[in-house]
């Protein structure tokens, strides 16, 4: 098939990505159809679409997550593709296989492979068993408190305690000691139970449900590095470079950059053959991420999950290779196979612009009464909002990903730190000061940092 | 006598408590919800739920009164 016969391409999703994806589909000549939600009617992907699609209420569950609603959308407007973004319906293998039954082209990998990596414990075994390091930890799910007693005594604390299903960080700690862990576990489960409802609600109670809980051994010096994958329709994979993602709060990333500069040419190349093998095993189709947990005392590594979609933060990667992974995303889901040889130039970072304070980092949505992007060479911003418009408590605090190449790590940080204070966001809080802050911090500033520097920065309390 | 209010605009996810409950510094009142986090709003007192002024499922606005605990 052709890319010119996938359109038009509805994008299943919302702001910043929804419009960056739009972009890339209307660059190629194709037909962009948004849809969205009672609360997003003014947002700009909605009216950069050719076409919008009002799909529901503000509540993702009635909307974004409706897979009927976004289908039924898809018909109605004649769309050829469906483009799920990050989030959402986008690792909901259910979701993808009854867009392929409706005749339409799924932008991503098969659902086999999202049903085989969607599931963390199902992922860790299958890339253990593939020869990709993984840390110790529970190979079948643990489904109460004595288990998990039992198994956190085998692997040793401190413990991780996540879901197996969901994602974005949320249910998942640290625990240092046997009454930790029950708080952990308690919290864990109640995610596990939170993901099982929402998949419930929106109609593929399969995907996600069961309390089921994995414990690994905790890392405690640890960069989060990931690489980004292509997989090919002859059953190649190529891996086009990594991505630090170290700087996070609450387990969810705030900064990132390419190249890392935590991992030695040596440890890269390892970690850059481990991913292909990954994405090799589970007959990867499209962009995704192998994300890994580097212990970088020891510059060794060890396999955390892999992310079936697009990521938040592939900006990054397009900066220092050139390339447009949208792009590449929907030649390959039509059948092309492009001649992809990654060549890294530079450094690139993303700062992630959110909707929070930026001492706590809790959550600050409202009406934006000033929005002002930076520009100049080497600087991007991918933004889901604009003046006038209202974020809202309904979705993720994310308002745009502000993003900076140069020749250089340093000349990088440079364009970062003036494109930062030429930002400006009026109404809802927002962590822009974090992000100068962040800027001043030496550790930052040398590149010798962890996932434990913002809550250094903020004594322990992020 | 002391006034809980919203920090901010989010959901009610959960009500914790009930009027006529006992409470103590550090209690769970009722979680919020918002962009995605879960925020558990404390009560900072002693006392007995007076007035609890949400249900699950409500959206309130930042300054919005909670609850009253005497």
């Amino acid at each position: 098939m052709l890319t010119e016969t996938l359109g038009p391409v509805l994008v299943a999703n919302r702001g910043e990505i929804a419009r960056r994806i739009i972009r890339t589909v209307k660059r190629m000549g194709l037909r962009a159809i948004a849809v969205h939600s009672e609360a997003d009617a003014d947002l700009p992907f909605v009216r950069e679409a050719d076409e919008a699609v009002l799909i529901g209420p503000a509540n993702p569950a009635q909307s974004y997550l409706d897979a009927g609603k976004v289908l039924e959308a898809a018909r109605a407007t004649g769309a050829r593709a469906v483009h799920p973004g990050y989030g959402f319906l986008a690792e909901n293998a259910a979701f993808a296989r009854a867009v392929v039954e409706a005749g339409l082209v799924w932008i991503g990998p098969a659902p086999e492979a999202i049903d085989r990596m969607g599931d963390k414990i199902n992922a860790r075994n299958l890339m253990e068993d593939a020869g990709v390091p993984v840390a110790a930890g529970t190979r079948e799910p643990v489904t109460d408190l004595e288990l998990a007693q039992k198994a956190a005594l085998d692997i040793g604390y401190p413990v991780m305690v996540k879901t197996a299903g969901g994602g974005g960080g949320i249910g998942m700690s640290v625990a240092h000691d046997e009454e930790a862990l029950a708080k952990a576990y308690e919290q864990a489960a109640r995610a596990a139970a939170r993901f099982a409802a929402a998949a419930a609600e929106g109609g593929e109670g399969d995907a996600l449900a069961g309390p089921a809980i994995l414990l690994e051994r905790y890392i405690e010096r640890a960069r989060h590095v990931e690489v980004q994958i292509l997989g090919l329709p002859d059953g190649t994979v190529v891996a086009l470079g990594e991505r630090d993602c170290s700087v996070q709060r609450r387990h969810q990333k705030v900064v990132e950059e390419s190249p890392s500069p935590g991992i030695t040419p040596e440890l890269r190349e390892r970690m850059l053959a481990a991913a292909v093998r990954a994405g090799e095993a589970v007959g990867y189709l499209g962009a995704g991420t192998v994300e890994c947990l580097v212990d970088a005392d020891k510059q060794d590594f060890v396999f955390l999950e892999m992310n079936t979609r697009l990521q938040v933060e592939h900006p990054v990667t397009e900066l220092v290779t050139g390339l447009d992974l949208v792009e590449l995303q929907l030649r390959v889901a039509a059948g092309e196979q492009p001649e992809v040889r990654p060549e890294v130039r530079g450094h690139a970072f993303e700062f992630r612009v959110y909707a929070e304070d930026p001492k706590r980092f809790f959550p600050g949505p409202g009406k934006i009464t000033a929005w002002t992007e930076p520009a100049g060479e080497g600087v991007r911003v991918d933004s889901g909002y604009e003046e006038g418009n209202t974020v809202t408590p309904f979705y993720d605090p994310l308002m745009a990903k502000l993003c900076v190449h140069g020749e250089t790590r340093g000349q990088a940080l440079e364009r970062a730190r003036e494109a930062i204070a030429g930002f400006t966001v009026e109404g809802p809080k927002n962590n822009l000061p974090f992000c100068a802050e962040l800027l001043d911090e030496a550790e930052f500033a040398s590149g010798d940092y962890d996932t434990g520097l913002v809550g250094r920065m903020r004594g322990g309390r992020a | 006598m002391a006034e809980v209010r919203a920090e901010m605009v989010a959901n009610v996810w959960k009500v914790v408590v009930k009027e006529g409950d006992t409470v103590s510094d550090g209690d769970t009142l009722v979680i919020l919800e918002s962009m995605k986090m879960e925020i558990p709003v404390i009560t900072e007192d002693d006392g007995v739920v007076r007035q609890l002024k949400v249900n699950e499922g409500d959206v309130i606005q930042e300054g919005d009164l909670i609850a009253v605990i005497e």
